[in-house]
Parts: C-alpha cells; structure tokens; sequence
C-alpha cells in the first residue's frame, strides 16, 4: 500500500530521520516503537505531508507519492490523527466529522440532514453510537479520538496515520478505541500507530517497527518479539530491571483520609497511607482516581468527610493551603496544570517554595539559583541549563522539572498523578527510581496510574476505584492485572 | 537549543535598532530633532503614555486587558483639579494628588474585583469600565473643564534643572516596576498566571490575588497619568485620554509583551513608549498632516508585531 526508501529529515543540521525504509501492507495494524527523539512522529509527519523529507522517496499505491502537504496527503488517501487532538469544541460532533467536506445544497448551503446522516453512518462503521447532535465540548477523550478516527474515515483514507492515540485513554476507552481500529483493517485500510503503551501493541499491532536514533531497526511480526526484547530494541542494550523493588514502609500513619466525598465524583473513600509506602490508586478513567487525588492535594476540594495529616485534622480549600500543609502534587496534565512552559526551569521548580526563598517577598537570587540547581540534580533534569525555557524540554524532562518542584517544599506526601504518561521507556525508569527515593526518604506516595503494571509493580498496596466507590484494597505484591480489572470493571 | 532566548534577545535589539535607526534618519533629516529641546519635549510627551504603558505590562502580562486607562485618566484628571483650586492653596499638594491617585486605584480595584470575583471577561469589565469612568468624568465636572488650579499642583508639569517631572515619574515608575517584576516574588507570580494560569494554581499561587493587584496597580498608573496631564494642561478635562489606552497597550506590544500573557519586559515597553513617542515627533517635525501620521503609526505597530511573529516562527 505504502512504501517509503531511504527516508532521510534533519532539522537545524541535526538529522532526525537517516536513510529510513519500510513498507506497509493494505489491512494491516502497524506499530512504530521507539524512545521519544527516535523519530516516530517525525516519520509520521513526513508520511502525511507535514514535513518534506529532505531524501528518499514514497510510493503510495504503486504510484509516486510526494504530498506537498497535509491536504494533499489527505486527497492522496493518507489522513493523520496527531497526538494532540484538535476538535472544534463549540460544534457538534457531526460538524466535526465533515469539517471541511460539509455535504452542501445547491446554494452552497450546508445540508444539515446530509451532515447528520452521514455522520451517524460513519460513526456507525466504528461501532460508536454516539450522537451527531452533541456538542464536541462533552465528549470524553477517547470519544473525541473516535471521533477523530471517524473523521478520516470519512475522507476515505487508504492509510490512517495515529500519533499515540491511547496516550490519554483508560483501558476500557482503549478497548472502544481498538474495535474501531479493527473495524479499519477489515475494510483494507492500512493503520500505523505509535504507542508508549507496552502490553498495548501485542494486542493490536499486526507488525512492529522500531526505530532509534531516527534509524531503522528492525519490523517484526508482533508474535515475532515480546515486552523484553522490543525494549531491548528500542534502548539498544537490554533493561534487566525496569521496576526498583519497594521499599520499607514504617508503620507510622502519614495521612488518614475518611469517607471522602464529592458529588457526582467520589463517595466515601477512606484510606490511610503510611511514611514509605506508595498507595496506588487504581480504576478505569472516570472511576474517580484523578479527583481524588485533587481533592487530597486542594485541587478541587472535597465536599464531605475528613483528613487528618500526622493526625491533625486536614481540610485543604486550594493547592496553596495544601503545599503548606506538606502535601504536594505533581499533576497528569503536565501542559494544562503543571509547566508554565515560557519560564524557564529555574522559576519552574521554585514557584511552588518562592516563600521559602524570600526576605521581605523580594527574591533571593542566590539561594534560589541553588535550589534550581540541586533541584535539576537530584531529578538529573537534562537541559542546556538552568535558565532554558521549560517548554523546549522533552516530556519526560518537564516531568522531572514538575517532581523538583513539588519536592522542594519537603513534603510529606506526595500525590503523583500518571507520572509517567507520554514519556519515553528510560525517562520512566528514572522516574520509577525516584519514587523509591522518596519512599526511601520516609514521604508517603499516592500513586495514580492508568498503566496497570506501573500501579502494580511500585505500589505496596492498591486501591481500586470503580464509578467512585472503593471496589477493593488489595496487596500489591500479589495482586495481578486480571485481579485489579475485574474489580474496576462497573458492574 | 537556547534560540528563543537568542530570539528575544536579538528582538530586544531589534527595536533598540528601529529606534536608532529612526533617530539616526530624523536626525539627517531635519536640523531641529537632535536638540536638546526637542528631545525633552519628546520625554516630556511619552512621559503619560509611558506612565500609563507600565502599569498596563502588568495587566497584559497576566494576559488581561484594560481598555478604561484613558477614560480613568479624565475622571482621575478632573477629580484631582476639583481638590486643586487655589483657594484651598493652604492644603497641602498632597490632596489632590492623593485624590487622583485613590480615584484611578479605585477603578482599578473595580475593573480587578469584577474579573476575579465575577469572573467576567477583562475586555467586557474594562470596555465597560470605560464608559463609567467617562460618564463619571463628566458628571462631576458638569460637563465643563474644572480651571482654576492651584499653581502648585500645574507646576508638577515643569523642570526641575532642565529635566521635566513628569519625565521624573516615568523613569521612577518604570525602574520600580522593572526591579518589582525581576525581584519580587508578586512579580514573578504576574508572569507565572500569565504563563499558565492552571499550573500557577496548582503550585500553590492565589490567582485571584494576584490578577486584583495588576488592575489595581494599572488603575493607580492611570490615577497618576491624570494627575500628570491635569497638571500639563491646567485644568481637569473629562473629554481628556481618548483612546490613550490604545496607545499604551500599543507600545507594550511593540515592546515584545504577548497579548495572550507570560511573556514580556517593562524594558521591552520603555522602548516601544519611546518609539512611538519619537515616530510621532518626527512626523511632527517633517511637518506631515496629522492625517497621514494616524496612518504611519498603524502600519509601524501591525509591522513591529508581525516581525516579531515572524522570528517567533524563524
């Protein structure tokens, strides 16, 4: 359907693509791995006419293909759906679908029925019984990504393109998500995907191709490799040890939360968690994990029931009262509530503890220039320096930069929401080994994540969360996936 | 990695470099601009403008606006001339001043109040604030320009050894709010809830607090501004600042400020004041219609930003 030969890109003199060949087949899922810098995306982007490759050439259909751009790539049959999804939220689901193609009377007036009819035919296709007449504003993410994939469907596209599209989903959004997906490889349309989600591509992917560096590795039949061997792949050296082991926990009680309730949210959580231990929050998306975890760290308070922190009572109205408290989050929407991203990563990392580095509220230079640097130390940020605006880093790094931040007030618990969505395979070691450090430091962690063998594997117990009720408490050390899923499932 | 640093760096000298450039152009092309007293009717001229563009960084910063700047500096203006007449001279200056002052502040806190508690758009509390603080001007001055000032308070609009005072507050003010947003931890919350207002909440900042200090304060800049200008023209004028917001806010922009917030310099804003200020005086000088140079000063502020957005892409 699609080959590529000897793809070649570099930006500013810095070659992110060098000498790249591949081939994919009609009706086939295909996977493209690789560290974030490995050149996915960028790969993607040449293939649906974002970027001209600077070498190399493509045929699409046994015919030359060379999109001078995105809407060219889109006439040409090739659509993309990129990572940060781009719906119109003020228009309906069915203008979404047909933006740009609006079925039009002969006035040159949209066709409202038109519109809608054929919106709720596409949607059909992906098993997704929406409504064309809802607003895009209402839809959940994984929705809007259905959405986005019934979009391209629309135009007809021979190759859908989809730049981590699980990356925001819960596993059972994800489940919608691959129906669709298969629904697509039925009817002969050719899917490539990039994904950070390990357990994800052996489910889906037909074919996986790795690369690193901006080269080509290797493309496998998906049954043709497992989990250890695509890491060792895509790391170029194999990783023995991804997850640290747990640390010990003292049996000194940090935070003791009790019938924690909040309308349409959560009712009646209770837990405690103890100095060193990591509590994990587990559940689908929706069951409530990220709002509790707000209303723990004054993000969105609570509304009912009672926190104690070392004993004392504990009521949080705003993050601020929180970090005071010694209650720190580091946030799952790291561009949306975390970075401030034209700052650089000195004011970054201290605006949480200004206060501590004030006389008088005027700043400290000195004292705040060494917190930014034992901060960028300690969570070894990799930057060109200090003062380089966060918004350059890498995703991974801007984390680090978040967790330096929330550390520097030395709380004493610290609520750490999918520290790790977006980021790449050895930036999540790192951030794996720093939970542990903390524990180690005697700091209680509450652990959401959406990656099950993540919440597993550092959590010492999990809390299962299921349409905001606690469904279970469970012993990480013997817990198992299936375990922890059939417990989330609503029933 | 650190081109945008370059970027803002080579933008900061590149308005410097317009400005030169300028300055060099009018300096050959006519024998009156390099004098001593031309340049300090210039000063003497972006002094209120430059007054008013300092305190709306502030606001522009933590991506607001206000649009009522001009309209506060009438009513400021007249307020302050009403407490100004000679026949209260054995009053200290302080009252009218200080009546100008708490009058701009008080919009300010208004204009804050509403975004803040209200949680209504900066554009619609300030365009309405606009219109109130007009309507304000004219009431309590009947409609009629409030004469009668008391010399001491006009002399505010003079030189102290060849230098203008009102050039005096510009340069007072600008150099406070520079030191204020460099040092001052209020200074670097204004750039953090410009930057992300969500992630400054969640590091603990009072937004709330900090968006009510940047109305307040832009409010207390405009108060001065029509203290400044009662003094210049000698009476209290509610007609008086038409559309001076308009010029404040252009000269942030030109000075690299984002009108979507977080990024900015009350330096970047002292050269677009500046700039504008001596493009105004050259045409003055060439002796172009005031026609033409409305026009001239459009194309040079959609121009400077354009430039400044095309380097932004690179």
């Amino acid at each position: 359907m699609l080959s590529l030969t000897g793809i070649s890109k570099s930006f500013g003199g810095l070659p992110v693509l060098q000498d790249v060949s591949l081939a994919i087949n009609a009706g086939e899922v295909h996977a493209l791995m690789g560290e974030n810098g490995a050149g996915k995306s960028t790969l993607m982007k040449v293939v649906a006419g974002l970027h001209a490759p600077d070498g190399g050439a493509m045929r699409l259909k046994d015919a030359p293909y060379a999109p001078a751009s995105p809407h060219a790539a889109l006439l040409a049959g090739v659509a993309m759906i990129h990572q940060e999804l781009m719906p119109i939220p003020d228009m309906t689901v069915g203008e979404n679908i047909l933006l740009g193609a609006e079925p039009c009377g002969p006035l040159g007036l949209v066709d409202r029925a038109a519109v809608r009819a054929r919106a709720r035919a596409l949607l059909a296709e992906l098993d997704c019984d929406l409504s064309p007449d809802v607003p895009m504003r209402t839809l959940s993410v994984g929705q809007t990504q259905v959405v986005e994939i019934a979009k391209a469907l629309g135009r007809e596209a021979d190759v859908l393109l989809m730049d981590e599209p699980t990356a925001a989903l819960s596993d059972h959004e994800a489940s919608a998500l691959f129906r669709a997906v298969a629904r697509l490889r039925a009817k002969g349309v050719a899917v490539v995907y990039t994904t950070h989600k390990m357990d994800e591509v052996f489910r889906l992917a037909d074919r996986i191709t790795v690369l690193r560096d901006g080269r080509h590795v290797i493309t496998a039949k998906a049954g043709e490799l497992d989990q250890e061997r695509l890491i060792a792949h895509m790391v170029g050296r194999p990783m023995s040890e991804i997850f640290p082991p747990r640390g010990k926990v003292s049996p000194e009680v940090v935070l003791e939360v009790s019938r924690l309730s909040r309308e349409g949210r959560f009712k009646d959580v209770s837990f405690q968690i103890r100095k060193g231990e990591v509590l994990g929050l587990a559940g689908l998306m929706g069951a409530g994990r990220t709002e509790v975890a707000s209303a723990v760290a004054g993000l969105e308070p609570a509304e009912a029931g009672e926190m104690r922190l070392h004993g004392r009572p504990f009521r949080p109205r705003d993050p601020g009262e929180a970090i005071t408290a010694g209650v720190a989050m580091v946030t799952e929407d790291r561009k949306g509530q975390g970075i401030v991203p034209a700052l650089p990563i000195r004011e970054n990392i201290t605006l949480s503890a200004l206060g501590t580095l004030c006389n008088a509220g005027v700043i400290d230079h000195a004292a705040e220039a060494e917190a930014a640097r034992s901060g960028m130390r300690d969570f070894s940020v990799r930057a060109t320096g200090p003062e380089q605006p966060v918004g350059q880093l890498s995703g991974g790094n801007q984390q680090k930069v978040l967790l330096a931040r929330a550390l520097l007030n030395r709380p004493e618990v610290v609520v750490l929401d999918e520290p790790t969505r977006g980021i790449d395979v050895g930036a999540k070691a790192e951030i794996y080994a720093l939970i542990r450090r903390l524990t180690d430091d005697g700091r209680a962690v509450l652990l959401v994540s959406s990656e099950l063998p993540e919440v597993i594997a550092l959590s010492h117990r999990l809390l299962v969360l299921r349409q905001g009720k606690v469904a279970a408490e469970l012993d990480a050390a013997t817990a198992t996936q299936e375990e922890v899923l059939r417990h989330a499932m609503p029933l | 990695m650190n081109l945008r640093l370059d970027r803002s760096l080579l933008h900061r000298f590149g308005i410097l470099l317009v400005l030169l450039a300028v300055g060099l152009g009018l300096s050959l092309a006519t024998e009156s601009f390099l004098t001593v007293s031309n340049l300090t009717n210039v000063a003497r001229q972006v002094s209120i403008n430059g007054i008013l563009a300092v305190g709306v960084t502030f606001v522009l910063l933590t991506g607001g606006v206000d649009l009522s700047l001009g309209s506060v500096v009438a009513l400021s203006g007249v307020v302050c001339a009403t407490f100004a007449h000679p026949a209260a001279d054995g009053h200290p200056l302080f009252l009218p001043i200080a009546a100008g002052l708490l009058t701009g502040a008080a919009c300010g806190l208004l204009n804050g109040g509403l975004v803040t508690k209200g949680k209504v758009a900066p554009f619609i509390v300030t365009l309405g604030m606009m219109t109130v603080a007009r309507g304000l001007a004219l009431i309590v001055s009947g409609g009629r320009p409030v004469a009668d000032m008391s010399e001491r308070l006009t002399a505010l609009a003079g030189d102290v050894g060849g230098v203008p005072i009102p050039l005096l507050f510009f340069v007072t003010v600008a150099v406070a709010a520079w030191i204020f947003l460099r040092r001052f931890r209020l200074g670097r919350h204004v750039y953090a809830v410009g930057g992300n207002e969500q992630a400054a909440r969640a590091a603990g900042i009072s937004v709330a607090r900090v968006k009510l200090f940047v109305y307040v304060l832009c409010g207390l800049m405009a108060g001065l501004a029509g203290v400044v200008l009662a003094a210049r023209i000698t009476t209290g004028q509610p007609n008086a600042g038409v559309a001076y917001e308009l010029d404040a806010i252009a000269a942030v922009v030109i000075g690299g400020t984002s009108l979507s917030g977080g990024i900015g310099s009350v330096a970047g804003t002292v050269l677009g004041v500046i700039l504008i200020g001596v493009i105004n005086n050259g045409l003055d000088l060439m002796s172009v219609s005031s026609y033409y140079q409305q026009v001239v000063k459009g194309v040079i502020i959609v121009g400077a930003v354009w430039l400044d957005r095309r380097q932004a892409r690179g």
